[in-house]
């Protein structure tokens, strides 16, 4: 379960994230949307501290996982990321072979034996859907891959290291339709073992795809409820106006 | 006018500066083969100068440039590229830091007959090294510190952080990042600031005058506490202050023809390996 408390966040003196307050169940899809600098994305980042990456940002809030604050001191930020894996806008392969980015997780984090890395490896890639297009070129480079199956490739890549919640950040928006679809498609599988915070631009995608949907605006979560609920009867003014294209 | 024939002007004018330029190397490359390839031999290659250096080879020259140019690699290799991760990596970008890298670029921009005095008091008097390898590898090594520096961190700024951020991601820790990720991905355009250094290494004259170059010398150095004579300062030797400069005029080109082609060699190994390296960047 993953929870906020007040959160406040700032970019120096930039008010990025106003007093969130949330709850996130295991299992599930959420989906966080709203218009370009509403920090959406940098509400996701604070659940694998990507935030802490950028020089100069400020947090006050409770953010929770399980219960645990994982911004206390004894946590270990490279065991957190491990729980909390995360999916970027770009598909971002490493300039490896389709085998060694799968398994690239597993190496730094320390494991030696040979036969689990690669049975983590395929099993990693059929979660991801990409096993069958892939399993009689594992040597070769990830580059030889199209945007779309190196996308799946990434979402292989931190399955791998058997995280509990994935992060995703627009993880369609840089892909054709049917590379999209196929996304999509994964994310409602996975559904059932791992929890998915999504971040889009594409409300549809959100509708098809999200359990709950957050809908943010200039810092603030404004709505935050059943997908359906927010879609078809949302409570405030603000995202009917959204959610209908009147903004944004 | 229109905007075709401006842009056709244009280009036109770039294509007639390159060429130029080109031409100008070729015919300075032309030149030097022409004037030298006539004394190149086995002998030249393989024997030390005889006759006050008007005949024989330049051997022990081309053995010193090599060791030079391994002793300069061996210290500023390492000391440079560690410590450009370092600045471009670690250190952020506070004062300090920018104070450190403009200290470096002005330290390429000193002359190196600086360098050579500097060497000559440090290593060669105070560390008691005397005119040997050592001192003259360290002077060197000095040199062309500021270049593999700054080569390096252009080389790391030009990865892109979602490569970084993705490692983080996955549980990496920063220095499991560089080394595993960073590093490799970056190494075939460090190759080409070390081969850089390595080409100013091979030609340089000054900081080897007071530090480790001997005028004539044609026994090969035991240790690096030897002396050597190296090709750069040989080739000043018979040009200007030899026994008889006519006379050994085609060895001067014979010689400068020795040190393009070393310098060459090392090129295009280097691009072999950065090809190598490569093969996974699409």
């Amino acid at each position: 379960m993953l929870e906020t408390k007040n959160i406040n966040f700032y970019y120096g003196s930039f008010h990025a994230l106003k007093d969130i307050s949330m709850v996130m169940e295991d299992h599930t899809v959420t989906a966080f949307i709203g218009p370009s600098g509403c920090g959406k994305s940098t509400f996701l980042r604070l659940f694998n501290r990507m935030n802490d990456l950028i020089a100069d940002t400020r947090l006050e809030g409770g953010c929770l996982i399980d219960g645990q604050d994982i911004y206390q001191k004894s946590v270990d930020v490279t065991q957190l990321r491990k729980k909390v894996g995360m999916v970027f806008q770009k598909p971002n392969p490493f300039p490896k072979s389709i085998f060694e980015n799968v398994a690239y997780g597993l190496r730094v984090d320390g494991v030696k034996d040979s036969a689990f890395i690669a049975q983590r490896v395929e099993e990693s890639l059929k979660s991801a859907a990409l096993w069958e297009e892939v399993k009689d070129k594992l040597k070769k480079s990830a580059f030889e891959l199209s945007g779309g199956q190196q996308q799946r490739l990434c979402i292989a890549r931190a399955l791998a290291i058997s995280p509990s919640i994935v992060l995703m950040d627009e993880p369609a928006s840089a892909l054709d339709p049917i590379s999209t679809s196929k996304i999509e498609d994964l994310i409602h599988t996975l559904k059932t073992d791992y929890t998915i915070v999504i971040v889009t631009h594409n409300m549809q995608q959100a509708a098809r795809i999200s359990d709950k949907t957050g809908f943010f605006m200039l810092g603030e979560l404004v709505e935050y409820n059943n997908t359906k609920k927010i879609f078809l009867n949302p409570d405030k003014e603000e995202t009917q106006n959204y959610i209908t294209g009147r903004f944004g | 006018m229109k905007k075709q024939v401006k842009q056709n002007i244009a280009f036109g004018i770039f294509r007639g500066l390159s060429l130029i330029v080109v031409g100008i190397l070729f015919w300075i490359l032309g030149f030097i083969i022409y004037q030298g390839c006539g004394v190149i031999s086995w002998e030249f290659l393989t024997t030390a100068p005889t006759e006050g250096m008007t005949a024989g080879g330049i051997f022990p020259a081309i053995v010193g440039t090599l060791c030079l140019i391994l002793g300069s690699s061996v210290i500023a290799f390492p000391i440079g590229i560690l410590s450009a991760v370092y600045t471009s990596e670690y250190a952020g970008n506070g004062f300090w830091i920018k104070f450190i890298r403009v200290m470096t670029n002005n330290l390429g921009g000193i002359p190196s007959i600086v360098f050579g005095l500097f060497g000559m008091a440090l290593f060669v008097r105070t560390l008691g090294f005397g005119d040997s390898i050592i001192a003259g590898s360290f002077t060197l090594g000095l040199l062309t510190l500021p270049l593999v520096i700054r080569t390096t961190e252009e080389a790391l700024k030009a990865i892109p952080d979602t490569f970084r951020h993705s490692s983080l991601a996955l549980g990496a820790t920063k220095w499991q990042t560089i080394q595993r990720i960073i590093l490799p991905m970056a190494f075939p355009n460090i190759i080409t600031g070390l081969i850089l250094s390595i080409g100013r290494v091979s030609g340089e004259t000054a900081p080897i005058l007071f530090t480790v170059a001997a005028y004539f010398l044609p026994q090969l150095p035991h240790s690096i506490y030897d002396q050597v004579m190296a090709l750069p300062y040989h080739l000043y030797v018979i040009a200007v202050s030899g026994t008889d400069l006519e006379a050994t005029r085609p060895l001067a080109y014979g010689t400068a023809l020795v040190l393009i082609v070393i310098v060459l060699i090392i090129n295009l190994i280097a691009s072999f390996l950065r090809k190598k390296l490569q093969k996974y960047h699409a």
